[in-house]
């Protein structure tokens, strides 16, 4: 008995260690083929340059368009996800805590948005575009990415705000708190990392994300000057490049893929080490 | 100064439909330990919660009735609620350390009330800490997490943090229910110690903890007050059935 419950505990054990090694072996393998395929066509040009004439034929310039694009779709719709977001995961836990149904039938509904793929989103943009008679713009590009990424803020965030206990809030309140000191000085504070990990998750999936932008953002080789500009995008350049049969082009494709792997990388970073300091101190 | 500090008029509160207390009248002696005693659900806590209006983060709780604290009724809609609040210091039934380092925990109620200067501050977190006993503990790490301490010594950092805004009374719901014995015995101690400065009101359905620590215990049940008086009233001549029941099980 006691032998067959040790054998069942290392069966387990190996199951865990072999699936856990497989995608940590997957991650390295795509970063290795897009490595691999791309860093030859990786070059400042590749950048710094706007597509020059005869780009997609194999010609000189760079990117750069593409790049810019990108930060400035997923930024602009960060930026308004968590403007609407925040209030919404916190009215949430917050405030509307007295509606337990409502609040459950909202986050029922939220889960829905967040499985809805983003062609649908795309769809209904650029439904919503030709209704404003609108045409593709950095604007369009940044209202149906913050529409698709907005629910999945909402959740990531909530699901870290419901861990935070009453307890702590009272803790602050019995010492003389006010609500805003408590809001910010406790409660944003023990949600921080969650915060942000919601937020990663949030700007990931708006950078990453092509087919929400096919329609409404558009695609163009010069970097937008206004809102009304259609924008490119990294995964547009990505995808339209590695349709090209011309080798050069495909390989740029790879290059403009670990631009974009390196953005999303350096973002995580980044944020992760800005928020080492306030993680130590949560519950 | 009067030997009664928190007088209780009256008191009810209702959630919806449904009385948590009912018709609260009672006074709490200065520098002396009262204990609630009561069975779980009987409103000991929300009794507790009355007296620094953490209520009012219930929405769902209807109050109503008078609690004087030195004779000011605090449900005064032009009552300052922080300074209600900063009278009183709470223990919970679990320690909630704030999200931050030990030294800030102590001073965060210090700055609420304005104090800036690092000397004092600094001077404040070493008295009080050493007050609650854990200075020795803890002198050399103030500036780690506060999360980094085992739970026993969390509850008495929540007790340094809950003296250093000054409050005349100390106000702890089960205080030692989630700790060990020893680290429980460390709390009861320091509490006998208090009460030469401080009131306290402690909340606890423990018979053995009641008895340990009363100068005058309050014995409720379902939301209302059943007997009151000094222990050796209630433990030696209990007058209502439930009062003897509750004595009979706990024993």
């Amino acid at each position: 008995m006691k032998n067959k419950k040790r054998l069942e505990e290392q069966i387990f054990l190996w199951i865990m260690r072999v699936v856990t090694g497989s995608i940590i072996l997957v991650f390295f393998l795509i970063l290795l083929v897009i490595v691999q395929k791309g860093w030859r066509a990786l070059s400042w040009d590749m950048v710094s340059q706007e597509p020059q004439g005869g780009f997609y034929f194999g010609k000189g310039g760079g990117i750069l368009n593409a790049i810019v694009g990108s930060l400035y779709l997923a930024f602009g719709s960060a930026f308004l996800a968590v403007l609407i977001g925040l209030p919404v995961a916190l009215g949430m836990n917050v405030h509307w805590l007295r509606n337990k149904r409502w609040v459950n039938i909202l986050r029922f509904l939220l889960d829905a948005l967040w499985g809805v793929p983003s062609i649908v989103f795309g769809a209904f943009g650029f439904a919503l575009m030709t209704y404003f008679h609108w045409r593709a713009s950095l604007l369009a590009g940044i209202i149906t990415v913050t529409l698709f990424i907005v629910p999945i803020f909402i959740r990531a965030l909530d699901e870290v705000l419901r861990t935070i206990p009453q307890g702590l809030l009272e803790a602050s309140y019995s010492l003389g708190a006010t609500r805003t000191r408590t809001a910010f000085g406790v409660f944003f504070r023990q949600a921080l990392p969650g915060f942000i990990t919601a937020l990663i998750l949030a700007f990931g999936r708006g950078i990453g994300d092509a087919a929400s932008v096919l329609f409404t953002a558009g695609y163009t080789d010069h970097i937008p000057q206004t809102l009304q500009d259609p924008t490119a995008t990294l995964p547009l350049a990505i995808f339209f490049q590695l349709s090209s049969s011309i080798p050069e082009v495909k390989e740029r494709a790879y290059a403009a893929a670990m631009i974009l792997t390196g953005i999303i990388l350096a973002i995580s970073v980044l944020s992760r080490l800005a928020t080492r300091k306030f993680k130590k101190n949560i519950l | 100064m009067s030997d009664t500090i928190v007088t209780i008029k009256g008191l009810n509160v209702n959630a919806g439909n449904s009385p948590i207390l009912k018709n609260i009248n009672l006074e709490i002696p200065r520098n002396k330990i009262t204990v609630l005693l009561g069975p779980s659900g009987c409103g000991k806590t929300t009794l507790l919660k009355c007296l620094n209006r953490l209520t009012d983060l219930y929405p769902q709780l209807q109050v109503s009735g008078e609690v004087l604290i030195d004779g000011e009724d605090i449900f005064h809609p032009k009552q300052d609620i922080i300074q209600v609040r900063q009278k009183m210091g709470l223990l919970s039934q679990k320690p909630f350390p704030l999200p931050m380092s030990i030294y800030k925990n102590i001073t965060y109620g210090l700055k609420i009330k304005g104090i800036k200067d690092k000397k004092q501050l600094q001077a404040s977190v070493e008295r009080n800490l050493r007050d609650a006993g854990l200075w020795d503990e803890v002198k050399d790490r103030l500036h780690t997490p506060a999360t980094r301490l085992s739970i026993g010594q969390q509850q008495r950092l929540c007790l340094a943090r809950g003296l250093a805004v000054g409050p005349e009374i100390i106000l702890a719901d089960e205080p030692t229910s989630a700790l060990d014995p020893i680290s429980s015995r460390k709390i009861e101690e320091k509490f006998l110690g208090l009460k030469n400065d401080y009131t306290l009101i402690v909340v606890t359905h423990i018979l053995r903890q009641a008895q340990r620590l009363a100068d005058h215990i309050v014995f409720m049940y379902f939301g209302e007050v059943v007997e009151q008086g000094a222990p050796n009233e209630i433990f030696g001549n209990p007058q209502s059935d439930i009062l003897k029941e509750y004595l009979r099980s706990g024993h």
